[in-house]
């Protein structure tokens, strides 16, 4: 258990460390901040969407031990010590992975107020199942809310991704 | 009409892609500002209440609460979006109309305070009955919404053009359906957020907005404030779909909590907030009359509908005008009467959603034509052939149509579905249904009266011309405007793509343009977009004349490159020329602006619905019902569409099923529920029923070769227009699966179901009497309607 630390007026805080995208970052949070808002208040990691917060729309969706999240139905208190991905660590080495550039590749993107949970809960099937089927991708992504797209495009460019077909620019 | 492009009819990546897919586009409520405070608006609990007393003292006292606003505090100027009604002020004074109408703002250090703050104000109401049921709003002894419109009546319209009765009178066939479509709302993904401040006199704000003008506009006249000390900057939109038109109070609240405690406020709404603001799509209750002719000509039509516009106006006039002019456009017919009433009633107002007033008219209209089809035993196919609009014709109501091939749609469309096929062969259970629609590109006249043009753009060339900037108003709400702006200008230039960069929109820096709404901006911003570029590359061409010693009109400049189009001379590379223009000349810019040619009649009306061009659609889709559940499955949905020159062919596809999604979901599973007292029943996505993944059929998505003579390159619009066949697709596919007909929005499983059920009781009577009479039992059952009565009613749901 995180250690308490309460201030004078009896509000208690808790010391946690969050390992986010490989930082460790050391914070005081209250018992009832959710992840969300800890990412984006004190972490400065706004890619991290708030939609609803009530785990309807999946913009907030984060990695948390490589398994996608709601991360505003998850404490911040619940993520001590754990990994955390978002989507400013999706990228390796300054390169965009491939389901992000199969994403633009395929025009997936619009508004792209969904588009992090969308890559998150993508890679996260195609980490567990590097071969899935069109309805296994679209139950995959069905917990992020997209208003823009019909889904068609972002379908498509998980599949292409799954199938190894996405080049730079193969537009 | 050359397809010799670079640049334009490309499926170039969009250009804000990088950042979308790594999380850095910041959207307005992913910035922070030093000393920023955060700030919300109490709303009432009540639907209809008198504001007996405010008490704001034991909210000011609590730590970390920094002001607290009121009425007294802000100015009095009643505001809205269309001028002829503005109803509504920054906070309630007398009384509150809808649950979730403004009545005090507070600013604290933080989101909590925020929260604890708004329990501290107190607020004594005498609460009053509420009008809540549009049907009879305008009934005597009804609940007044505002005291200074009689019988709730907001707007009143009747228009009629031809000789109607004359034309039904004559008729072969006359039928008469009623419908109702339901409340929906826009739900973009991203929440309203606005952050304000001021620097001495001049107020600056980021906004998620669809119109930095219109904001800037009526910001300036609510605070009285020279339009050029109020700065509207919008950074990344999640989303507006019509929703994001009009200034908040989130805007006009956070201005004055920023004013008063001198520091940037970001104010913001959560989701049930948003549901609460609304201005989504208006329900309607519509009948509709046509005669037509032996072989299904229509002859005359008559729309008398009743419209729900909530507690205020916001764009509802338009709205409300839309819903009758635009439903004249895929069928030619030369006798046409519109009546109308929108209604004020207790409830969040009701705006313009995409398809502005269009989507429900034309499921009323679809429906009833099948009905009619039905009725002279024509293939519903054939009955819309019959009557597509011709290209080069003006509809009964004044609007010229140039380009139009709804025919080629519906001929494309039938054999993309293997419609023949199908309806011959589908068994009972399994049905097809289609539908049109037409849609403006871009509104013929302002939203508020003015001379300004209605788009205008700057192109400036670095100084050693590896880059150009576009500058520009217009709002990429997601539909890809930025790209297919930048292909445009490029193409314009003799420019790349690959190079542009571009600056949308902050009031201060961009040129005025009207913004994202009426699916005006690929036409309209693109107009002017395309006179700058063109002005970069006369300037470019005449530099390259002086440079090569040849005449400018010899000259051309394509991807970058400058040739001679007679001699076989070298080339120069666009950077060196722009770079020796700089040098020689000075910056290199480009300007450009758009105004509409006069469009339209002269009746009372006659501006709304008029457009430089129209786009025209035809949807099929296939569905199969479960019958002892009335569950739903969409088989596959085929789309053709007529939208002119097409820019970008992948971002115009995407516009396609966007639009397409969202009828969809308005079709069958979408409605904003309603308690007795007023109150949301489902302000969540969940429970509001936005479509997933899992819930999408195959998509076919195509479009017929088209070329708008009075657009740029031929462009005219998609963003819409795919919105407004869907609805009556699904009406009528469903009457092909079951043979009955659902008169009401959204066409849910359980109206399905209960219609099924029915239907059975009807034959099973029929089928008694006939035993009783000794006749045999296989005579089929006419075709019937379900009546209305026999429905759930659409709001009256105390559960």
């Amino acid at each position: 258990m995180a250690q308490a630390i309460t201030d004078k007026d009896g509000v208690k805080r808790y010391l946690i460390t969050l390992n986010v995208n490989g930082d460790a970052h050391t914070i005081l949070v209250k018992g009832n901040a959710i992840l969300t808002n800890v990412l984006r208040d004190q972490l400065d990691l706004t890619g991290t969407k708030k939609g609803c917060e009530l785990g309807d729309c999946g913009s907030c969706t984060v990695l948390l031990d490589g398994k996608p999240v709601d991360s505003c139905l998850v404490l911040a208190v619940e993520a001590d010590g754990r990994q955390i991905t978002t989507i400013e660590g999706v990228m390796e080495n300054g390169r965009l992975d491939a389901i992000q550039q199969s994403m633009i590749n395929h025009a997936a993107v619009q508004c792209g107020y969904c588009t992090p949970g969308m890559v998150l809960s993508a890679k996260a099937l195609l980490t567990r199942n590097p071969h899935p089927n069109e309805q296994e991708v679209r139950e995959a992504i069905s917990g992020n809310l997209c208003r823009c797209t019909g889904y068609v495009h972002i379908v498509e460019a998980v599949l292409a991704t799954a199938q190894g077909r996405v080049t730079p620019d193969d537009h | 009409m050359s397809d010799n492009h670079s640049v334009i009819g490309r499926s170039v990546p969009r250009i804000d892609g990088p950042e979308k897919v790594t999380g850095a586009a910041k959207y307005t409520g992913d910035l922070k500002f030093p000393n920023m405070l955060y700030g919300k608006i109490l709303t009432s609990p009540h639907a209809h209440a008198r504001i007996l007393s405010i008490d704001t003292s034991e909210a000011e006292r609590l730590p970390g609460v920094k002001a607290v606003i009121t009425h007294k505090d802000v100015p009095t100027l009643k505001y809205g979006l269309s001028p002829a009604r503005w109803d509504e002020s920054i906070f309630c004074s007398d009384k509150v109309r809808f649950v979730g109408d403004k009545v005090a703002a507070v600013a604290c250090l933080d989101e909590d305070t925020c929260y604890k703050a708004l329990k501290l104000i107190k607020v004594e109401y005498e609460v009053l009955p509420a009008a809540l049921d549009f049907l009879h709003a305008m009934d005597e002894g009804q609940p007044q919404v505002h005291e200074e419109y009689a019988r709730n009546i907001n707007t009143e319209i009747h228009q009629e053009f031809g000789d109607v009765e004359k034309a039904l009178a004559e008729a072969h066939h006359v039928r008469t359906d009623t419908f109702v479509g339901q409340r929906t709302y826009q739900s973009p993904i991203e929440p309203h957020s606005a952050i304000s401040m001021w620097d001495a006199e001049k107020l600056t704000i980021y906004s998620s907005t669809q119109s930095p003008h219109y904001f800037q506009h009526y910001i300036a006249r609510e605070f009285d404030m020279p339009m050029g000390d109020v700065r509207i900057i919008k950074p990344y939109l999640g989303g507006g779909f019509g929703g994001k038109l009009e200034p908040t109070g989130l805007e006009f609240a956070g201005a004055v909590l920023a004013k008063l405690t001198g520091r940037p406020v970001r104010t913001f709404y959560d989701r049930a907030e948003m549901f609460a603001h609304n201005r989504g799509r208006h329900a309607q209750y519509m009948e509709i009359t046509t005669g037509v002719d032996k072989n299904g000509k229509i002859l005359a039509a008559k729309a008398n509908f009743l419209m729900d516009g909530g507690a205020y106006t916001s764009l509802g006039i338009a709205s409300a005008y839309y819903a009758g002019a635009l439903l004249p456009l895929t069928y030619e017919f030369d006798n046409y009467q519109f009546d109308m009433f929108r209604v004020y009633t207790n409830l969040p107002a009701c705006g313009a959603q995409r398809g502005h007033g269009a989507p429900q008219p034309k499921y009323a209209f679809e429906s009833h034509l099948d009905n009619v089809a039905a009725d002279l035993g024509i293939d519903p196919m054939d009955i819309r052939i019959i009557n597509a609009r011709r290209p080069n014709t003006v509809t009964p109501n004044d609007f010229r149509v140039n380009s139009c091939k709804i025919k080629e749609c519906l001929e494309r469309v039938r054999v993309m579905s293997d419609w023949d096929e199908k309806k011959k062969n589908l068994p009972l259970g399994r049905g097809i249904g289609v539908a049109t629609g037409s849609f403006v590109t871009g509104a013929g006249y302002p939203i508020y009266r003015t001379d300004l043009p209605h788009a205008a753009a700057f192109i400036k060339v670095c100084e050693d011309g590896t880059a150009a900037t576009l500058y520009t108003g217009s709002v990429d709400i997601g539909q890809g405007s930025d790209t297919v702006l930048c292909q445009m200008a490029a193409e314009a230039m003799g420019y790349r793509y690959e190079q542009m960069k571009i600056v949308a929109a902050d009031t201060e820096i961009t040129p005025l343009d009207f913004g994202a709404y009426a699916s005006r901006q690929t036409y309209m911003s693109g107009a002017a977009v395309k006179q700058a570029g063109e002005e970069v590359k006369r300037q470019i061409l005449e530099m390259a004349s002086v440079m090569l010693g040849l005449p400018a009109d010899d000259l051309e400049c394509d991807d970058g490159q400058i040739f001679s189009k007679s001699r076989n001379v070298k080339s120069l590379s666009f950077e060196e020329v722009a770079r020796k223009h700089f040098v020689l000349r000075g910056p290199l810019l480009g300007r450009g602006s758009y105004t509409p040619p006069k469009l339209g009649g002269s009746f009372k009306g006659a501006a709304v619905g008029t457009s430089p061009a129209y786009s025209f659609g035809a949807q099929v889709g296939e569905v199969a019902i479960d019958e002892e559940t009335g569950e739903i499955t969409v088989v596959g949905i085929w789309d053709v569409h007529d939208c002119g020159k097409v820019i970008n062919p992948r971002l115009l596809h995407g516009q396609v099923h966007g639009a397409l999604y969202m009828g969809m979901g308005e079709a069958v599973w979408e409605e904003v529920l309603f308690d007795d007292k007023g109150r949301i029943k489902n302000a969540e996505l969940a429970n509001y029923r936005l479509l997933t993944a899992v819930d999408m059929p195959p998509i076919t998505s195509e479009v017929v070769d088209s070329y708008e003579p009075s657009g740029p390159w031929g462009v005219k619009e998609v963003g819409e227009g795919a919105t407004n066949p869907t609805l009556g697709m699904f009406s009528n596919a469903i009457f092909d699966a079951m043979g009955v007909r659902v008169n009401s929005l959204p066409l849910s499983y359980e109206k399905v179901w209960r219609a099924l059920k029915e239907k059975r009781e009807r034959e099973e009577i029929a089928k008694r009497e006939d035993a009783q009479r000794g006749l045999a039992p296989q005579v089929p059952v006419p075709l019937e309607t379900v009546p209305l009565e026999s429905e759930e009613p659409v709001y009256a749901n105390p559960s």
